[in-house]
């Protein structure tokens, strides 16, 4: 599976988001404090809400829409909560933001 | 180095402190810790089931001595301490180990008080404090058949009830012809001395004891009278006294405690103490919940942090014997100016009594059905003006309308599958399962597991009921102030006030000044940090855009679909045909699915896709709109109506004043969202008796009406003032808001808050302050300055949170 180059980190704002819309639908882009950078679908277990417009805190970000609070880096609800949010691999070299994932679901 | 903190008494207080220090700063102390049991740290409360039979030890041990090992704690524990040498700075403890200290926390706790009558040192006189204690009780009772305890308190029903169960006879020697005196009234009393015979307890009351009667082991008691009650074992509960003899002996001041600060310390700076042997402001306290505050305030200053204040507590008490429900708190004796509310149903042995001085609870008692428990401690601690709550107050929480279950007097009454959270769905049944099988204590454990009042909130109370009659009389430690959210153990007014005395100016200071137990904190506290900030500093603070909910940053409304809702402002509910026509366009030109007037007399353009969003604004803006803030924590809608300019009944220009007010608050942050209105007679078409703020017009000027509130609970207005200018309505609105904004909690609106602080408050600092009012006045106009340029008007530079909004370019 290929890495593909998004944007630069500094595209995303610390404790935020950004989205990008691929095949395989839209993804959010977040930043930690300590700029580690996680892809999620955009898409909340609960009903689908923005993640990438929730609040960012720690690895882990509460979705707008009903408060439910989803772990970046596995995409599970955090408990008592249930539900997982797809996650893809992303890294962060010499100051890009590469995905991988995301394309190649979409190119099968 | 690191400096040397010794700690005597491995007790529930001192355990509590070194706890909240390791949390707080777990490198900066060697620590040593001399306890006279020869066990780790228990749950003391918790001795009452273990004689029962309902827990055994290994339940209640808090901290093995594997802890401490983890910890790097040295402890000696069976190893009491017997001098402490404050020059030398060494404790020396009776086998002789003695250890240095940079500091000293002393946490000896209390003895039971042992009446000092012939033959109290006979085998078979114990006293109910400690395991030994209990181990003792049970041996006799596997051996022996007749108790006698004497003390009809907390403590001494206690162990008759555990010795009951343990298939002893019991009889209960009490001074007072009332059980618990000092927790309830005459009547409370009888009911429970009731309920307890009819479980075979016996009492003797009002009886004194004269003598314990035995050679090699106790055979009865001699009452004054010059009855006998035969006994094989005797339980001495009459009473604790603070271990305060090993700090007298060293030289510190002592009176009926260790006298102590509001930081902890004693009159020698090195040396702290907490817990049942200390003395703050007059009082001494024999209950876990005001320790434990003790504790957290101790531990602040042993971490070097340095700013925690402990200023006394209130406390509740509840009786753990199962099936029967006492709850007390306060002070129910009455007194000069009290009144008295009482509500008895002898059939259903209820029995609830409240205290009201000066509009707020004094004291609380109740018996039988306890589940309001909470409720009244609730009041008691925030001080609450309960005048417009007075008829209520008897049928409980659950009539107080807030429930929305009109007339029930608690949720026991309630079947299984009674809603509970409407917003949710959650009924009865499934929170009492999850609190059952999950072991949940707490409003919020329950929140995470079952969702019920996570959304408005209104149930809360109820949630609280069911909570309180599941748990039944299981301790569960009453917080003596609500922190601010999960990441800090401190409350919002704990915050305010810390922010400006320690001159804290961004989110990073707070958190690592106070404490906070996450790195960037929670949903919660980042929006509630980032507003006391923007107040405190106006034109200082720099906003944090990734603390605010997705509305603020957005400026627009999120959807259930994702899309956004966008409201521009329309002055006093007043448009015009080129703003119309501008809407018009708008809506053509980015596709928005629905038009919609708004209940707050404007238009809302609903389902804006994101991206669209900062071309939608420049056009409004264009067109001479701004932002409505119908999405902020903010200034929302003043509403007006036609007033004196049109209807036939209007006395004042309700509209003109109405768009003046606007003009004045548009664009200012306030702690939950503000609305105003303006009625040009008191038909009141615009609502204003509903409103934050509300002005109606009379013919010599304007009633200013404060507090009201349409949503969830509805709240009509109090009375504030009667003024007559334009510009008084506009000071007394604008000091209003200011008073609103440095003072209440983030997300309580002016409802909550006014009944949280009480009218008369409000009226104090408004109308009967003029200089005060203007002050506030100033300082209101003056974050204005700052506060008001319009979101949309930055759009001609694209400033970065515009970029942010819009999707990243799809790869090549
Ligand atoms: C649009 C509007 C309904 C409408 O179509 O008329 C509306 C829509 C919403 N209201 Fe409202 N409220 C609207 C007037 C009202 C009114 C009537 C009024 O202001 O005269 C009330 C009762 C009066 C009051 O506030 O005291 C009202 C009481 C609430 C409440 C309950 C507040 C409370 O304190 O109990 C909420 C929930 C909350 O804020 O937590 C709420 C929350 C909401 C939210 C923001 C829910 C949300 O978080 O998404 C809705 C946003 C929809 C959107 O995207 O626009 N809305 N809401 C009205 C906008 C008025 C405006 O021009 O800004
Ligand atoms: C049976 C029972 C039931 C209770 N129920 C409740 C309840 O429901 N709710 C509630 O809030 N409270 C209850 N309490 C009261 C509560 O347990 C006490 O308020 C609390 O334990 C006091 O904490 P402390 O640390 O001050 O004292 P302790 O927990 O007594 O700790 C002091 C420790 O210091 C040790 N010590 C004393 N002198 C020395 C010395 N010179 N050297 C070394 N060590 C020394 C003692 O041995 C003791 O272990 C109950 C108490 C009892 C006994
Ligand atoms: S009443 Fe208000 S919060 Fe409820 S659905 Fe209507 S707009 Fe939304
Ligand atoms: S859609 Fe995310 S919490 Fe409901």
């Amino acid at each position: 599976m290929e890495w593909q180059r998004i944007c630069d980190l500094e595209d995303i704002p610390r404790l935020g988001a950004r989205t990008i819309c691929l095949a395989a639908g839209p993804i959010a882009l977040f930043r930690t404090r300590d700029d580690r950078v996680f892809a999620l679908l955009d898409k909340c277990p609960h009903k689908a809400g923005p993640l990438s417009q929730g609040i960012v805190h720690g690895t882990r970000v509460t979705c707008p829409l009903h408060d439910m609070v989803i772990e970046l880096e596995t995409g599970l609800a955090v408990a008592p909560d249930e539900g997982r949010a797809e996650t893809f691999e992303a890294r962060v070299i010499s100051g890009n933001v590469e995905i991988r994932g995301a394309l190649t679901a979409a190119a099968e | 180095m690191k400096q040397k903190l010794v700690v005597i008494g491995n007790g529930m207080a001192g355990i509590k402190a070194v706890e909240e220090l390791l949390d707080r700063n777990p490198d900066l102390y060697d620590i040593t810790v001399f306890g006279d049991e020869p066990h780790g740290n228990y749950n003391r409360i918790m001795l009452s089931p273990v004689l029962s039979g309902d827990k055994t030890m290994a339940d209640i041990m808090i901290n093995e001595r594997s802890w401490y090992t983890e910890h790097g704690i040295t402890l000696h524990a069976g190893s009491p301490v017997t001098s402490i040498d404050r020059q030398q700075r060494t404790v020396t403890a009776e086998d002789g180990t003695s250890a240095s200290y940079d500091r000293l926390l002393i946490a000896t706790g209390s003895s039971p008080f042992i009446i000092p009558v012939p033959g109290h040192d006979l085998p078979g006189v114990v006293a109910f404090r400690s395991i030994a204690d209990v181990d003792a009780m049970a041996a006799a009772a596997a051996e022996y058949s007749r108790a006698v305890v004497i003390g009809g308190g907390l403590l001494g029903l206690e162990a008759a009830a555990g010795l009951l169960q343990r298939g002893m006879t019991v009889t209960v020697i009490h001074l007072m012809d009332c059980l618990m005196e000092r927790q309830l009234d005459p009547v409370a009393s009888a009911l429970l001395k009731r309920s307890l015979e009819e479980r075979s307890l016996t009492f003797a009351m009002p009886a004194e004891t004269k003598a314990i009667l035995g050679s090699e082991r106790v055979r009865a008691v001699a009452l004054a009278d010059g009855s006998e009650v035969a006994a094989d074992l005797v339980v001495m509960a009459v009473g604790i006294r603070p271990n305060i003899a090993l700090a007298e002996e060293a030289g510190l001041h002592v009176e009926r405690g260790i006298v102590v600060n509001d930081t902890m310390q004693t009159y020698d700076p090195r040396i702290y103490a907490v817990g049942e042997c200390v003395q703050h402001r007059g009082q001494t306290y024999g209950l876990v919940a005001p320790l434990f505050d003790q504790s957290k305030v101790c531990a602040n200053h042993l971490a070097e942090i340095g700013y925690a204040r402990y200023a006394g507590s209130l406390t509740s008490t509840k009786l753990k014997v199962t099936g029967i429900d006492v709850f007390s708190a306060g002070d129910f004796s009455g007194g000069e100016g009290a009144e008295e509310i009482v509500f008895q149903d002898a059939a259903q042995g209820i029995y609830r009594k409240v205290v009201i001085n000066d509009n707020q609870v004094q004291g609380a008692l109740a018996y039988g059905d306890t589940s309001d428990g909470a409720w009244y401690f609730q009041l008691m601690r925030d001080g609450t003006d309960v005048s417009a709550l007075r008829e209520k107050l008897m049928f409980g929480h659950g009539g107080s309308g807030e429930a929305g279950l009109g007339g029930e007097t608690g949720t026991a009454a309630l079947p299984g599958d009674a809603e509970i959270c409407g917003c949710n769905g959650v009924c009865k049944d499934d929170i009492v399962t999850a609190i059952t099988a999950k072991n949940l204590f707490t409003l919020d454990d329950v929140r995470a597991h079952t969702k019920a009042s996570s959304s408005c909130g209104s149930c809360s109370g109820l949630v609280e009921q069911i909570l309180a009659s599941t748990v039944g009389s299981g301790y569960a430690e009453t917080p003596s102030v609500r922190p601010l959210c999960k990441c800090t153990a401190f409350s919002h007014d704990d915050v305010r006030r810390t922010i400006i005395a320690q001159n804290l100016k961004t989110i990073p200071a707070v958190m690592r000044f106070m404490d906070w137990e996450t790195e960037d904190g929670c949903a919660k506290c980042r929006p509630a940090l980032n507003y006391y900030l923007l107040c405190a500093w106006p034109g200082e603070h720099v906003d944090d855009a990734q603390s605010r909910f997705i509305n603020e940053r957005a400026h627009a409304n999120i959807q259930k679909d994702g899309t956004y809702s966008v409201v521009p402002r329309m002055w006093g509910g007043m448009t015009n045909p080129k703003e119309l026509r501008a809407i018009a366009d708008v809506a053509e030109r980015f596709d928005i699915p629905a038009v919609k007037l708004t209940g707050g007399q404007r238009i809302d353009l609903l389902g804006v896709k994101k991206e669209d969003l900062p071309a939608v604004w420049r056009d409004l803006n264009a067109a001479g709109m701004v932002s409505g803030h119908a999405y902020g924590k903010a200034l929302r809608t003043v509403k007006t109506c036609v007033g004196s300019e049109w209807c036939r009944f209007g006395v004042q220009d309700s509209t003109s004043m109405g768009i003046d007010l606007e003009k004045m608050a548009w664009a200012s942050w306030t702690p939950h969202k503000f609305k105003m209105a303006v009625s040009g007679c008191p038909r009141n078409c615009a609502e204003a008796t509903i409103k934050d703020f509300g002005v109606v017009a009379v013919a010599e000027g304007w009633e200013l009406h404060v507090g009201g509130n349409g949503g969830i609970r509805v709240r009509t207005t109090d009375l504030l003032a009667k003024v007559t200018t334009e510009d008084e309505v506009k000071e007394y609105a604008g000091a209003f808001m200011q008073l609103y904004r440095e003072e209440a909690h983030y997300l309580e609106r002016t409802a909550p808050w006014i009944e949280r602080v009480g009218l008369g408050h409000v009226k104090e600092r408004i109308n009967e302050d003029a200089g005060g009012r203007r002050t506030l006045f100033e300082r209101f106009l003056l974050s204005q300055k700052y506060a008001q340029s319009d979101p949309w008007a930055e759009g001609a530079e694209d400033p970065p949170e515009w970029t942010e909004i819009r999707p990243l370019a799809a790869a090549e």
